[in-house]
């Protein structure tokens, strides 16, 4: 970081502490609105385009999967009957549970344990920080491939195998050091003279940090938490070893999807599998977006 | 609040270390002993497993024995590209794996330039919109989550689908492209469909990132004249780098594993064979045929994607381990 | 072996291998010292195979039940992607797991298993007759001269055309090129097969060089031979025509289903396909050729071509307690009542030649008799244990071939010197 910006940064304190509050920037800044409207337009488009395509597929008839019909056309929802057919083995529904599930687990703990991590890293002052952040950061680099032989050994010496904590454990594990970094420069940017007035106010560290500081800190939270549940919803490589059919997610379930004769590639249930697994994060992301908009306008000085 | 720089300035630090000594101890061993099991362990037993060599048949009954010591064997497999049969060692022919070891990894580092180069602009470029106050903005932002949400493999057979020769990208453009097997035209496939992918979790790190800079910031430029172009580089772009070099930096580590999309787009294939071939779909490959000389092959993944994170430290300021004391003084200065 | 599923899996596919590689420095081939006990004993066992999604293997293990109430099977089901199949089958021999008594295995894996000393010999007290059974599909089960697994189902490859188009369809490969004009006439494409670099490359590959009368191994299943004028002949074949266009450009990126749903598009005049296209062709929707289309065996050289074959075979753990039950079990897979379940409730082909003419198998498959024809000539894949090895050597050296980007002689080259280096 230049001095440059340094001295910008404390310029900004003042600015803030002359009107004693931090207030974030809430996108009070606009660009000319039909510029931004017409970026916003694209870029939603450009999103949702193979989505798009993934639905009218989803609701194509098998015997057309490969229609370049740009509507719908041949509408059936045989598809999702197969894809939640038990009696074809596609076990989408408890899946989906699963998944749900471990993602919870996953965020949450992963979040615990990445934020405290954090903290540390970004805020403590001890030995050694550099060598634990760059071992942290190491651990993200060795091809996922290669990891799965020796875990599952060590999996199945302790009965883990099939069990929730044997896809639980590594997807924490996956989703941490990005969790630790990311939250490490989130707390390095934030107003610690904050924290630091409420411990003069009488608050303990822990306090301070719950009170002041995670408030502060809830849209990069928020962020974070996203970032690992989606990658928890999409971890396969682990889970397709590790699982059993009992706590299979929902990746490993849509993989195994079989058409109705050897050879043949059920695209279309493979679509509509896709759809159905997408609306969950769509929904959540819509509730997510509320709390990092409120995290935001509500956190401040205020604790 | 006027309280605090004194307070920072007085800072013993001796006694502060030991005190936060402590509390870095506990706050971090969960973390610790989550990543030394999980990935620590497996990553060590690959490494000893790098020096021995794959088993090979016994001529006369047919049946495998293993391998023992094998050195340096494995790496030279790769480096040098030595085959090793029965006959004695030998340049690896084209269709050995080890031949297309070069290969793959140029095409790797070409695939994680480009995919990152692409998706930080365009992400910048989201991340900005999604900033702005306008109407429908909670359905964009729900929007760009929509190609991350949907599980790679989902995603990468969606494509194939869009780039196959009779399907709907030829039918839209009026072209007869050969998406997957040009050695151009496969990457580019390739490319578009990662960025497409993974351009959100850019946009999001990155508006995460721009949430917290204090509107005052642009106030104050404002005030003083700055243009639009100016905000952005002179105050945006700044402030926003420390999120922003975390999510690169991320990228780029996942880039260099890349594995499902050429995977299942190409097969690896494309161009003269193997224009798309990665270093983790040659890991792959081999975990198939010896798992030994695989091991070697993934260390070597290992160390190049630490090279790449450690110049990436070094140089480009992706710099998260920088000191509670050292920013300090960079504050005060 | 199903090619199709091989790209969409390949995730899955490190698993297994990893296990696999593991497996090859410990076993140190020792196993092949079990599997002399327990021939006598008899008991419960366990068969295991892939998912069962037409709910074949369950009325049987019923019927084998009822009948063996001391001998009772229990079915073990695996996921339905083959490379999870084969890293379960690993990690179970690792294991030494004495409750996977009997266990399917897709051909390409036989060699593996066996030559690891999993699988035990099906030679003495062990031996099944095999008179009755399709010799090609004998040879997918057979490593080292010694029978290793009993054949279970088949799959082999048809020549599906349009018969509005072509009266009598042509029986080698340059009668298959002349009718390349009417294809033209018709403005459609003349011939596809699978060509994207997969699996199912490997299968047309060996097609072609077996149909002109090559190999790609020596009888000894250990000596590559393709730098022969004879497998050159057959590489040139499919180069050539997608030189002069006779495959068109685009079937380099075909697996199964792209040029199943060519074909059913009426794009196609001739297609290289598994008999599962078929019904699809007949019931599709989006099928323009529902009553215009015919099959025939594979063209070769002077004659009906060589198909490469698929199947699975079923073999007997080393680790099992109860060996004489599980031979006995193998016996009943291969009766011809179990064969002909197989067919009319899986769509799979038998091993069992006599029930390619069953009439009532017939009427249920009309492609059998077809299907025969193509089997009977049929040459398996390299019976080898580093079968992913010689596969990748076919794959990449074919592949440059076709696109152009090497000539016929330099490809056939590397890939006997590739194969070669393979082990």
């Amino acid at each position: 970081m230049s001095v440059a910006v340094g001295r910008t940064r404390s310029s900004t304190r003042e600015v803030a502490r002359e009107r004693d509050e931090v207030k974030v920037r809430v996108a009070k800044h606009r660009g000319p609105a039909i510029r931004t409207a017409i970026s916003a337009i694209v870029i939603a488009v450009w999103c949702l385009l193979p989505f798009y395509w993934m639905i009218v597929t989803a609701f194509r008839d098998v015997g057309f999967t490969f229609s370049t019909d740009a509507w719908p056309s041949h509408v059936t929802f045989d598809n999702f009957t197969t894809a939640f057919s038990t009696s074809l083995g596609n076990h989408l529904g408890r899946a989906l549970l699963n998944s749900l599930f471990i993602g919870a687990v996953v965020t949450v703990v992963g979040l615990l344990v990445g934020t405290s991590a954090a903290y540390a890293l970004a805020r403590l002052d001890f030995k050694g920080k550099s060598v634990i952040a760059g071992g942290i950061l190491a651990a993200s680099m060795f091809p996922g491939v290669a990891l799965i032989t020796p875990l599952f050994q060590l999996f199945t010496n302790i009965g883990w195998i099939g069990q929730y904590q044997a896809l639980i454990l590594p997807s924490i594990s996956f989703v941490l050091p990005l969790t630790v970094y990311t939250l490490t420069s989130f707390f390095r940017e934030m107003p610690w003279d904050l924290e630091e007035a409420a411990r003069i106010d009488g608050c303990t560290r822990v306090q301070a940090f719950r009170r002041i500081i995670l408030p502060l800190a809830a849209p990069a939270v928020f962020t974070t938490a996203i970032l690992a549940f989606i990658s928890s919803w999409n971890e396969y490589l682990i889970s397709s070893q590790l699982s059993s059919d009992a706590t299979q997610p929902v990746t490993v379930a849509i993989a195994g999807f079989q058409g109705s004769v050897p050879h043949q590639e059920p695209y279309t249930a493979i679509m509509a599998a896709g759809t159905i697994v997408t609306i969950p994060l769509v929904v959540l992301v819509l509730i997510f977006q509320r709390r990092i908009v409120a995290g935001l306008t509500a956190g401040g000085v205020k604790g | 609040m006027a309280v605090t720089l004194p307070l920072a300035k007085s800072r013993k630090k001796g006694g502060l270390n030991e005190a936060h000594g402590r509390w870095a101890f506990y706050l971090i061993v969960p973390t610790g002993i989550l990543l030394a099991v999980v990935i620590g362990y497996p990553v060590i037993s690959a490494v000893i497993m790098s020096f021995q060599k794959d088993a090979g048949l016994d001529k006369a009954t047919g049946l495998f024995v293993a391998g023992g010591f094998a050195g340096l064997a494995n790496y030279a497999h790769w480096f040098l590209q030595q085959c090793t049969t029965a006959a004695g060692t030998s340049a690896c022919p084209p269709g050995n794996i080890g031949a297309v070891f070069w290969e793959a990894i140029g095409n790797t580092l070409f695939f994680t330039v480009c995919t990152v180069a692409l998706e930080t602009v365009i992400g910048v470029w989201m991340a900005i919109i999604m900033n702005r106050n306008f109407r429908g903005r909670a359905l964009v932002r729900a929007a760009i989550l929509v190609p991350w949400a949907i599980p790679t493999a989902v995603t990468a057979k969606l494509w194939y689908f869009i780039f196959d020769y009779n399907g709907i990208l030829n039918h839209v453009l009026g072209t007869h492209i050969i998406w997957t097997s040009g050695a151009w035209s496969s990457r580019f496939a390739i490319i578009i469909a990662d960025t497409w992918k993974t351009t959100p979790f850019m946009a999001l790190l990155i508006l995460a990132g721009l949430q917290l800079i204090p509107e005052e910031v642009y106030e104050a430029a404002s005030m003083d004249g700055a243009s639009t172009i100016q905000r952005f580089f002179r105050i945006t772009l700044p402030l926003v780098k420390p999120a922003l070099m975390v999510a690169v930096l991320f990228r780029v580590l996942d880039a260099l594993r890349m594995y499902d999309l050429p995977a299942i787009l190409t097969g690896g294939g494309g161009g003269t064979g193997n224009s798309t071939t990665t270093l983790s779909i040659l890991v792959v490959q081999q975990i198939r045929q010896g798992f030994n000389s695989a091991s070697a092959l993934s260390t070597i993944t290992f160390l190049l994607v630490f090279l790449v994170a450690f110049l990436f430290v070094r140089f480009l300021g992706a710099n998260v381990v920088q000191t509670q004391a050292a920013q300090q003084r960079g504050e005060l200065k | 072996m199903k090619p199709t599923r091989l790209a969409a899996v390949a995730g899955i596919a490190v698993i297994g291998l990893a296990l696999a590689g593991c497996s090859g420095s410990s076993s140190s081939g020792s196993g092949g010292g079990d599997a002399a006990s327990g021939q006598d004993s008899r008991g419960p066992i366990t068969y295991v195979q892939g998912k069962d999604n037409s709910n074949v293997v369950r009325p049987l293990v019923a019927k084998w039940n009822a009948a063996h109430p001391s001998e009772k099977v229990t079915f073990k089901e695996q996921s339905d992607q083959a490379d999870q199949q084969h890293d379960d089958l690993v990690q179970h021999f690792q294991a030494k797991d004495a409750n996977y008594d009997v266990v399917d295995v897709d051909v390409v894996w036989t060699a593996e298993f066996a030559a690891k000393g999993w699988l035990t010999p099906l030679t003495g007290k062990m031996k099944i007759d095999t008179s009755k059974l399709l010799p090609s599909t004998v040879a997918t089960a057979t490593y080292n001269k010694t029978l290793f697994a009993a054949p279970q189902t088949s799959d082999g490859g048809l020549l599906y055309y349009r018969s509005d188009l072509i009266k009598t369809p042509p029986t080698t490969w340059d009668e298959m090129m002349a009718d390349c004009d009417i294809a033209k006439q018709a403005g459609i494409g003349c011939y596809a097969g699978q060509f994207a670099k997969y699996e199912g490359l490997t299968v047309n590959t060996a097609e072609a060089i077996n149909g002109a009368g090559g190999s790609i191994l020596a009888k000894d299943g250990v000596t590559p031979t393709v730098d022969t004028a004879a497998a050159k002949k057959g590489l040139q074949n499919l180069v050539d025509a997608f030189k002069d266009g006779n495959i068109p450009a685009e079937a380099i990126t075909y697996q199964e289903e792209q040029g199943r749903t060519a074909f059913e598009a009426g794009k196609l005049l001739f297609l290289r396909n598994w008999p599962y296209v078929y019904s699809l062709a007949k019931t599709d929707g989006s099928s323009t050729v529902k009553d215009t289309f015919g099959i025939a065996p594979l063209p070769g050289d002077t004659g009906i071509g060589a198909s490469t074959l698929g199947g699975h075979n079923a073999a007997i753990s080393v680790y099992s307690k109860h060996k004489a039950t599980a031979h006995d079990f193998l016996e009943f897979l291969e009766s011809n009542e179990t064969q002909s379940f197989f067919a009319t409730q899986g769509s799979l082909a038998p091993v069992v030649a006599s029930l390619y003419s069953d009439p009532t198998l017939v009427e249920k498959l009309p492609y059998l008799p077809v299907l025969l024809k193509s089997i009977q000539s049929a040459v398996p894949r390299p019976v080898s244990p580093f079968y992913p090895a010689v596969t990748g050597a076919i794959q990449d050296n074919a592949y440059a071939a076709l696109k152009g980007s090497k000539t016929v002689d330099q490809a056939l080259k590397d890939m006997q010197a590739a194969i070669k280096a393979a082990g």
